[in-house]
């Protein structure tokens, strides 16, 4: 707030200093525009949050400007109504961002309990309430977990060669391709392994099918996030590590990977944050079953985020329940995921780094 | 150039032989096995992306010949989808129409306010609450789209009658804002959607940029007696455009592509309106998923080959962004 | 050497969470349904059903028209034979058909029956046989309606045509006044729904109006929707929601959708009274249907003007898709004793409840016959 102290004076006034409105000015405007938004609302007969708080937002900042212009200056007005933008923006983005989280706690406590988390829906029909989630968060943890079985290594070992051995045209390509890849649409992704696994290896759907699609889509965030760590990792490592007469490919695995760890971890856990929530390819592939199948290597299975699509097309309100408690679920999972990455991240930064 | 460059160099860069085989290299080091495996293994997984990028283009490329090839209407042009019809007839034309307005609306909406956004976190948030808020929009940018499509088809789409009610009424005589009175299940549905789902991504990469504005030339602006503002304006964002422009590339590639959350939201049907409120049209990835189910083989191929076409337009949009990243090197690490 | 230390740690924490995963696997079972719903006390009294030596998962798909029949007998016969489980996946008719054909379920629901090029594809799964359709349940396609104020509605083809054709466009229409007189009819915009997937109850219900208002209804029908304007949403659950959320909607959707105080059209046919969309005057229709279906095939041909009182001339039927010779040995008990149990007379008899036609006895026999001779 000292900018105001800076500020020269302008040139009609005579003291150094120029007027500033108080600190609270405003908090006072914010509210006296929330509730004449509210009140032309109410007089004009609109029922829409969503129209008030435009309301509310528009006559902030022209109140805002208007009164600064006049009692501090115009560029001290641009100021306050950039900032007021600028406050207007976060809150606009975050009413919505906070309705979403909102509504699918409060929707998704309704069915959420033991039974829901430890039963199938076996023969419970669409518009019945009962059943479970069960199978689909065994379908989705041995998915995903294959998945990411596959796609670590090779992920993994494209980004070190990328980064430590690829030069020349083959590096180029498939830098390019990796690029190529990020951009794939999951449903396409999807097609894809349907066509090959499906058609011309003759495999019925699976788990390990939906394993495939979404190792495709894996696989190019796996490659960037590694390589971007890699990249971090200072030369001066690597250079006392080959000095010592330490191998090139000891000196990956034992000083350029351990120092990046961290960051590898993170990118993988953000991947697998990431295709937890994929729907297209799972509903192609894996195929939906009401029942419990531990195997995923043979008949179809369930996923968390299939489940939530199949029981909000059911339609029925006790579809809707599990739909939302099954959204709650899938967002646990992906939040607990995400922090711990985060913290590994930071338990695990390059002590050495920049 | 730094040692691992300089290691490479002398190895021929046309053949595909590991470094180490090189005979100018000989007096720096040994060949040892262990190398040689080790190189063979990552080259081996670098090789193997490309044959799987080859055999998904290849694939693709295979069935939509097909499918063009029996298409008895112009293919970009026709507002027709009715590939199991005999003469099979469709075009993309009432998909590429949606999919660019539904993303050109989520971008005139995702990006203006995800800078802001970005601008509070790094320069008007208190450090703490700013963190914070990073955190959550972090959290958030991981929301799957099933859930943003769950909220939006029981949550929002209810929410938006009041609105567009109000947009008809003061606006329905431009024709854009005309609304019928039905489910707002339009494609300006569709577009405020996509742009709470582009949101968190757009800002987190516009906060990274605006982080690594030297701190330097802020100060420098401050002691001229520069307003807040005016330090943003003249440091913060010059600095961060580019940036800015390839967060939003990546949010519009994710747009683009976006499947579930729009063929939950979207009431899709085969013409254009000239209206963005009434409910109607219909985007690429949509039209896949909500067509998938029933067709024949050649109605997949004729989805096929509207998906070949959505992934040449990601992929220019997402090379787009790379190229405009690559093009600033600051923010990335010693090898680069 | 502390980062080494760390590595481990971190490496146990891994294997933690994969042996965690792996325990997850012990527990949890089945929702067997008898957890929270009522009127479920005749399951395991009923001792009708023949198990044989079925067992195994049964997987099967296809048309969504049939799903919730398939969700009723599904709740007996498992209740009955513990050692089946089936699922039945409503991904739709074609991709159904076109997963039987890969050879990937045991058996396929579809609403229309099978095309030539489709019994061809048959053959590579059917050894030395081929796909036959099965006629098993009958539908009502309901035209539901949301008018504030109107209970009951009476059309007629070709007003519905003009309606879902977008010429007319408000419910205080004069056509629509003509044959309500006594309903006091809003000044209010219709908001006509279609499917936005293609759909075995779109190619009906166009088949319909090209039938019985080919004036008005100038499209050639088929699965896709073809007409301009209106709205749409995917699958007849999404249609039904559509409907009772906005004022104004009108949508067709299988009879068993049409609940939670959705109301339905009258029919006006040719008789002299409209007919209601029930169950009854559905199988009344459907007995005037032919087989015209060749050898053990049962295909349908449906009559979609019949002027009898009281058949209703909306209907649909799903036929469940097996091969006559060449079924999966390993899955074969169980499709033939859970088909057997569909077209008994329990099973049959269900269907009225969810809403569903039963077959007229004298096809029912044909497919009784039929299924006792899959081999």
């Amino acid at each position: 707030m000292s900018n105001a102290t800076l500020t020269p004076a302008p040139k009609n006034r005579s003291s150094l200093r120029a007027a500033t409105l108080p600190k609270w000015f405003p908090w006072a405007v914010a509210a006296g525009s929330v509730l004449l938004g509210l009140g032309i609302s109410a007089a004009a007969g609109l029922n829409s949050s969503i129209q008030w708080a435009l309301i509310a937002a528009v006559l902030f900042v022209a109140g805002s400007y208007g009164i600064s212009a006049r009692v501090e200056g115009g560029r001290q007005a641009k100021d306050r109504v950039a900032t007021s933008m600028v406050w207007v923006a976060f809150l606009l983005a975050l009413i919505p961002l906070l309705s979403l989280i909102w509504e699918t706690v409060k929707q998704g406590v309704k069915v959420l309990d033991g039974y829901f988390l430890t039963h199938s829906m076996g023969v419970v029909g669409d518009s019945e309430p009962g059943g479970g989630i069960y199978h689909a968060i065994l379908g989705t943890l041995e998915q995903v977990g294959l998945a990411t079985l596959f796609s670590v290594p090779v992920g993994v070992l494209t980004a070190i060669y990328l980064v430590e051995y690829g030069r020349g045209r083959l590096a180029k390509a498939v830098t390019f391709f990796v690029d190529v890849m990020t951009g794939i649409p999951s449903i396409v992704a999807g097609l894809f392994v349907l066509s090959l696994w499906v058609l011309i290896l003759d495999m019925g759907p699976s788990g390990v099918a939906g394993s495939f699609a979404l190792c495709i889509l894996m696989i190019p965030v796996v490659v960037r996030s590694t390589e971007e760590m890699l990249k971090l990792v200072p030369n001066e490592l690597r250079e006392a590590s080959l000095a010592l007469g330490v191998p090139k490919w000891r000196t990956i695995l034992k000083v350029v990977l351990p120092t990046s760890i961290g960051g590898i971890v993170t990118g993988v856990m953000l991947a697998v944050a990431r295709i937890t929530g994929e729907t297209a390819p799972v509903l192609l592939l894996v195929w939906g079953t009401d029942f419990i199948n531990a195997n995923p290597f043979q008949d179809p299975q369930e996923s968390l985020p299939m489940y939530i699509y199949l029981q909000y097309g059911a339609g029925s309100d006790a579809a809707y329940d599990r739909a939302w408690a099954a959204a709650l679920t899938l967002i646990a999972f992906i939040m607990i995921l995400n922090l711990a990455a985060r913290g590994i991240a930071r338990w695990k930064a390059p002590k050495t780094g920049r | 150039m730094d040692i691992t460059t300089d290691t490479q160099k002398p190895a021929p860069s046309r053949t595909p032989q590991p470094p180490a085989a090189g005979n100018k290299r000989a007096g720096r080091g040994v060949t040892r096995p262990g190398d040689r495996i080790f190189v063979g293994l990552s080259r081996g997984s670098g090789i193997l992306v490309l044959v799987i990028m080859a055999a998904i283009a290849a694939f693709l490329t295979y069935r939509a010949v097909l499918a063009i090839g029996e298409d008895e209407a112009n293919f970009f042009t026709s507002f027709e989808w009715n590939p199991t019809g005999s003469p099979p007839e469709f075009g993309i034309a009432v998909l590429a129409y949606g999919t660019v307005v539904s993303s050109v609306i989520a971008m005139a909406i995702a990006v203006p306010i995800s800078v802001g956004i970005a601008l509070f976190i790094t320069h008007y948030a208190p450090r703490k609450l700013g963190g914070l808020i990073g955190y959550v929009i972090d959290l958030l940018a991981a929301v799957p789209s099933i859930v943003y499509g769950l909220w939006g088809a029981l949550v929002l789409v209810p929410h938006l009658n009041g609105l567009y009610g109000w947009l008809d009424e003061y606006l329905g005589w431009t024709g854009i804002f005309e609304w019928n009175g039905g489910a707002g299940r339009s494609l300006l549905t569709v577009g405020i959607l996509l742009a709470i789902m582009i949101l968190p991504i757009i800002t987190n990469v516009s906060r990274e940029v605006f982080r690594q504005v030297p701190r330097m030339h802020e100060e420098a602006a401050l002691a001229l007696g520069a307003t807040r503002w005016e330090v943003i304006r003249m440091s913060v964002l010059p600095f961060g455009r580019s940036g800015v422009i390839s967060a939003s590339m990546l949010g519009l590639g994710r747009a683009l592509g976006e499947t579930m959350a729009v063929a939950m939201v979207l009431s899709p049907t085969f013409d254009i309106t000239p209206s963005l409120l009434d409910p109607g049209g219909g985007t690429f990835a949509q039209n896949i998923a909500s067509k998938f189910n029933e067709a024949t083989q050649m109605g997949r191929d004729a989805l096929i080959a509207s998906g070949l076409v959505l992934f040449v337009i990601t992929l220019l949009v997402n090379g787009g962004a790379r190229m405009i990243i690559a093009r600033r090197k600051e923010y990335s690490g010693a090898n680069a | 050497m502390k980062l080494q230390r760390m590595n481990r740690r971190a490496l146990a924490l891994g294997a933690l969470a994969v042996s965690g995963a792996l325990a997850l696997t012990a527990c949890g079972s089945d929702d067997t349904g008898g957890n929270s719903n009522g009127g479920d006390a005749s399951a395991a009294a009923n001792s009708n059903i023949k198990c044989d030596d079925a067992k195994g998962q049964l997987q099967a798909s296809g048309s969504s028209a049939q799903k919730n029949a398939i969700d009723a007998w599904v709740k007996q016969y498992v209740a009955a034979c513990k050692n089946v489980q089936i699922n039945y996946n409503p991904t739709g008719s074609g991709a159904g058909i076109t997963a039987f054909t890969q050879g990937q379920t045991a058996f396929a629901g579809s609403d229309s029956a099978l095309k030539p090029e489709e019994i061809e594809a048959s053959k590579k799964v059917c050894t030395d046989g081929q796909a036959i359709d099965l006629p098993m349940v009958g539908g009502p396609i309901a035209v539901g309606f949301n008018v504030t104020g109107v209970d009951s509605l009476v059309l007629d083809a070709p007003t519905m045509a003009k309606i879902f054709d977008s010429k007319i466009t408000n419910w205080n229409d004069e056509a629509i006044k003509k044959l309500n007189p006594d309903a006091k009819l809003p000044d209010l915009k219709i908001q006509a729904f279609h499917r936005s997937d293609e759909s075995g109850t779109t190619d009906n219900f166009t088949k319909y109006l090209k039938a019985a208002a080919p004036d008005d209804w100038k499209y050639e029908g088929g699965k896709s929707w073809e007409a301009k304007g209106g709205q749409s949403a995917q699958g007849s659950s999404g249609l039904a929601g559509q409907v009772k959320q906005t004022p104004g909607a009108i949508s067709y959707f299988e009879l068993s959708y049409a609940k939670d105080g959705i109301k339905t059209v009258d029919v006006k046919t040719a008789a002299a009274e409209p007919v209601k969309a029930t169950v009854e005057n559905a199988t009344a229709a459907i007995g005037a249907a032919k087989v015209v279906g060749t050898g053990k095939d049962l295909a349908l041909e449906l009559d979609y003007t019949p002027d009898a009182a009281g058949a209703y001339p909306l209907v649909l039927v799903t036929y469940e898709i097996a091969c006559d010779k060449g079924n999966k040995a390993d899955t074969l008990p169980a499709t033939k004793s859970f088909l057997n149990y569909m077209a008994s007379e329990d099973g049959q008899g269900l269907l009225a409840d969810a809403g569903y036609a039963p077959m007229p006895t004298e096809i029912i026999t044909k497919v009784r016959e039929t299924i006792s001779g899959l081999s």
